[in-house]
């Protein structure tokens, strides 16, 4: 089921277009990757989402429905700069921003103690956040946008700003947050930790969408029909069974055996490679190379850009 | 609204709660009394001072003439005492030398001669004490020369002066007693009320505004609230601080008058009043007729005030306040959040400040003549008029001038909240771009 779809967003910051006609539909209860470069739009349209800027025309849906603006406090969103109020202490500071986000007082106070008892930030209620470690504000800083439960979530580089440690801390949360039911828009430079958490995923690049899918399909579709073979035999045998179908794009030596990297030049399946080395050399392995999503971006990328 | 209210509840409390503004607030009660307390103890003090003045009398007509008084005395030397003691005055025991020449009657002329600087009080009380024996001199010998029966009493009936009873004629045809230093000074402090508290709190909202954009909270917060919710609940809470400040000090004030009064009252009191009493009869020509008034000076005063119209004052000053705050904070609001640092919020912040410190350097001159066009026109231009329109009521002002200047100042005021409000959302979220006014007018088109 779809939980949020904008259609044909447009945005203009006087000469400059920020978004246009951007459309995405995110799925209830996936992780929905938002990637770009620097200045193609993202922000904008997060902050969009989030009903801090208008769009110029176009439709936001939000369960079925035009986005309303009480729905502001079934969205949580984590900013890509971070801030807090430093002169005030943390425990009041989180209750506060709980409340602007339409929780009671009481109510507050019992998740976020929770919360707080979890990240083992408990100790420093009291204390203010100007006292604290980077990495224990960005925890503050997170707990204040989960707190209220949103049904969406988005997190822009959630990771920044933490430690190993806590990064996967927080990778674990987000997980957890998606298994209980919330549906997360998530974005990120960081196209590791894509592979490793979207479902799905949305490329902009100078305001527009240029691809949009599940992450494993998008990958697929970037293969490049490149092979890695390990064999054993000469090298001369095998570039005289490839013929002119094919380039070698790497070639290695060891002792424990030959490995090449061979890429189709015309078109073939896996099928046809091998009927053509077996005759020359012995195959010991056999794979065909999957693009990960830091090539498909910048291989996206940079073909949009030559357009 | 909810959350209007939350913001403005968290303004307040994080604003109360500061140190800086406990220590402000308990502070500038006493510093003032301290102040007065200077004043009042120098002024005292000053007139303690006893001092021996030395009368050289050429004219040798003031011989027991010149009775101490207060703490001078009067002391008549011989003339050479008079060129030993001119030789070196800073050794002699004298505070000063007064010479009387010997033609004083047709020269109206003397000296006194001092190595201090010679207080003006002092050598006042000594022109007129030589003034006042002359006169009397002379009269007592027209009469006997002259001959005329009865001349002494019937020249101190042809003694007059003329009180000028100011009244000023209300639009209704009535018969208003005015005064006009009561109303002088009602329209000093009132414009000096409104250009404290709005420079002050309106700075305030703008650092507050500046500070949410350097931490970055503001973009959490904005997607909780509507920009305008939060720059409301700010411009709101910080009024409320200001006006807790202010209700505190009245409370400490009256404290510390009762206070000072129950404690000081038997001595300082007296003297206060006794040097009030005193440079009244000064300022007198003819000292017996302030002296007939003096029982009645409270009184008057009393009348004075009720002479004002309080209820059309107290009304005025309620929409000029807050149509002058609002003016002014949603504005300097706006300029917070256009900025990234200190130096451009300044540099924005001047053409702000022009009009209200201008209102207040002219508040002397609109005072003083608050019928005239600079009056009128400052008194109409919404962004000096919450200063200048508050220093022209107390004198009365025409129905039609006050609707006028209300109905432009409270238009413009809504204008102006409408525009800083669209600045406001679009400054939060813009760093690293310096803004000017060309870029400041674009924002105003952006759509919401």
């Amino acid at each position: 089921m779809e939980l949020f779809r904008a259609e044909n967003v447009n945005k203009e910051f006087a000469t400059v277009k920020a978004l246009t006609d951007v459309n995405i539909s995110v799925e209830e209860g996936c992780i929905f990757g938002l990637l770009g470069p620097n200045g193609a739009g993202k922000t904008t349209l997060i902050r969009i989402i989030n009903q801090i800027t208008a769009p110029d025309s176009g439709n936001l849906v939000f369960e079925g429905r035009s986005l309303h603006q009480k729905d502001i406090e079934r969205i949580g969103y984590l900013p890509e700069e971070r801030g807090l109020y430093k002169k005030m202490k943390i425990g009041e500071q989180a209750i506060y921003l709980a409340q602007l986000k339409g929780m009671g007082r009481s109510q507050a106070i019992k998740s976020l103690k929770q919360w707080f008892r979890k990240f083992e930030i408990e100790p420093w209620w009291d204390k203010k956040i100007e006292e604290l470690s980077k990495g224990m504000q960005q925890k503050v800083q997170f707990i204040t946008t989960v707190v209220h439960e949103p049904r969406l979530l988005i997190f822009d580089e959630p990771f920044s700003g933490f430690d190993p440690i806590n990064a996967n801390l927080i990778k674990q949360e987000i997980l957890q947050l998606r298994e209980k039911g919330a549906t997360i828009i998530f974005s990120t430079h960081n196209m590791g930790s894509v592979e490793e958490l979207c479902d799905h995923v949305a490329l902009i690049n100078k305001s527009k969408k240029i691809l949009d899918g599940p992450v494993n399909k998008i990958r697929q579709q970037h293969k490049s029909n490149t092979f890695e073979v390990g064999y054993k035999g000469a090298y001369r045998n095998l570039v005289r069974g490839l013929g002119n179908n094919f380039s070698v794009l790497e070639h290695e030596e060891g002792k424990e055996g030959n490995s090449v990297t061979i890429r189709y030049l015309n078109g073939g399946s896996s099928n046809d490679l091998l009927s053509a080395l077996l005759p020359e050399v012995e195959v010991t392995s056999f794979n065909e190379i999957i693009p990960s999503m830091n090539d498909v971006f910048i291989s996206v990328v940079e073909n949009s850009n030559n357009n | 609204m909810n959350k209007t209210i939350l913001i403005l509840k968290r303004e307040y409390l994080t604003r109360v709660k500061k140190k800086s503004f406990i220590i402000l607030t308990i502070l500038v009660p006493f510093l003032m009394v301290g102040m007065f307390a200077l004043i009042i103890f120098l002024s005292v003090s000053d007139d303690k001072e006893e001092r021996t003045i030395a009368v050289y009398d050429e004219s040798s007509m003031f011989l027991g003439e010149l009775a101490d008084d207060g703490n001078t005395k009067y002391e008549f030397i011989p003339p050479k005492k008079y060129n030993e003691i001119k030789a070196d005055l800073q050794k002699s025991p004298y505070y000063a030398v007064l010479f009387i020449p010997g033609n004083v009657y047709t020269s109206n002329y003397a000296k006194l001669e001092s190595t201090k600087q010679i207080p003006f009080e002092l050598s006042e009380r000594i022109e007129r004490k030589l003034s006042r024996f002359i006169e009397n001199d002379k009269r007592q010998k027209v009469i006997a020369e002259t001959n005329i029966p009865d001349l002494e009493e019937k020249l101190s009936a042809t003694r007059t002066r003329v009180k000028l009873s100011t009244l000023k004629i209300t639009d209704s045809g009535e018969e208003k007693k005015s005064s006009s230093i009561v109303a002088f000074i009602a329209s000093y402090a009132m414009g000096f009320i409104i250009y404290f508290f709005v420079f002050m709190y309106g700075a305030m909202v703008m650092r507050s505004v500046m500070e949410e954009k350097k931490s970055r909270i503001v973009e959490v917060i904005v997607s909780s609230v509507k920009p305008f919710q939060l720059m409301l609940g700010k411009i709101i809470g910080t009024a409320l601080v200001g006006l807790t400040q202010v209700a505190i000090w009245v409370v400490m004030g009256v404290i510390i008058m009762v206070a000072t009064q129950a404690f000081f009252a038997p001595e300082t009191a007296q003297q206060m009043g006794q040097s009030i009493m005193e440079s009244q009869q000064q300022m007198a020509a003819i000292p017996a007729a302030t002296q007939m008034a003096e029982p009645n000076k409270a009184m008057e005063i009393m009348n004075m005030i009720s002479s004002l119209n309080l209820p059309l004052i107290l009304f005025s000053f309620i929409i000029y306040f807050l149509a002058g705050y609002l003016l002014y904070s949603s504005l300097m609001g706006a300029v917070g959040a256009a900025v990234d640092n200190d130096e451009d919020s300044q540099q924005m912040m001047l053409p702000i400040t022009i009009p209200l410190i201008l209102s207040i350097t002219l508040l002397f001159i609109i005072a003083k003549n608050p019928e005239g066009p600079v009056a009128f026109w400052m008194s109409m231009i919404p962004l000096t008029s919450p200063v200048a329109m508050m220093a022209r009521i107390p004198y009365g002002i025409p129905t039609w001038e006050l609707l006028l200047s209300i109905f432009l100042l409270v238009g413009t005021t809504l204008g102006t909240i409408w525009a800083a409000a669209k600045i406001y959302r679009t400054g939060i979220l813009m760093y690293g771009k310096k803004v000017n006014f060309k870029e400041l007018i674009k924002w105003l088109r952006y759509k919401s």
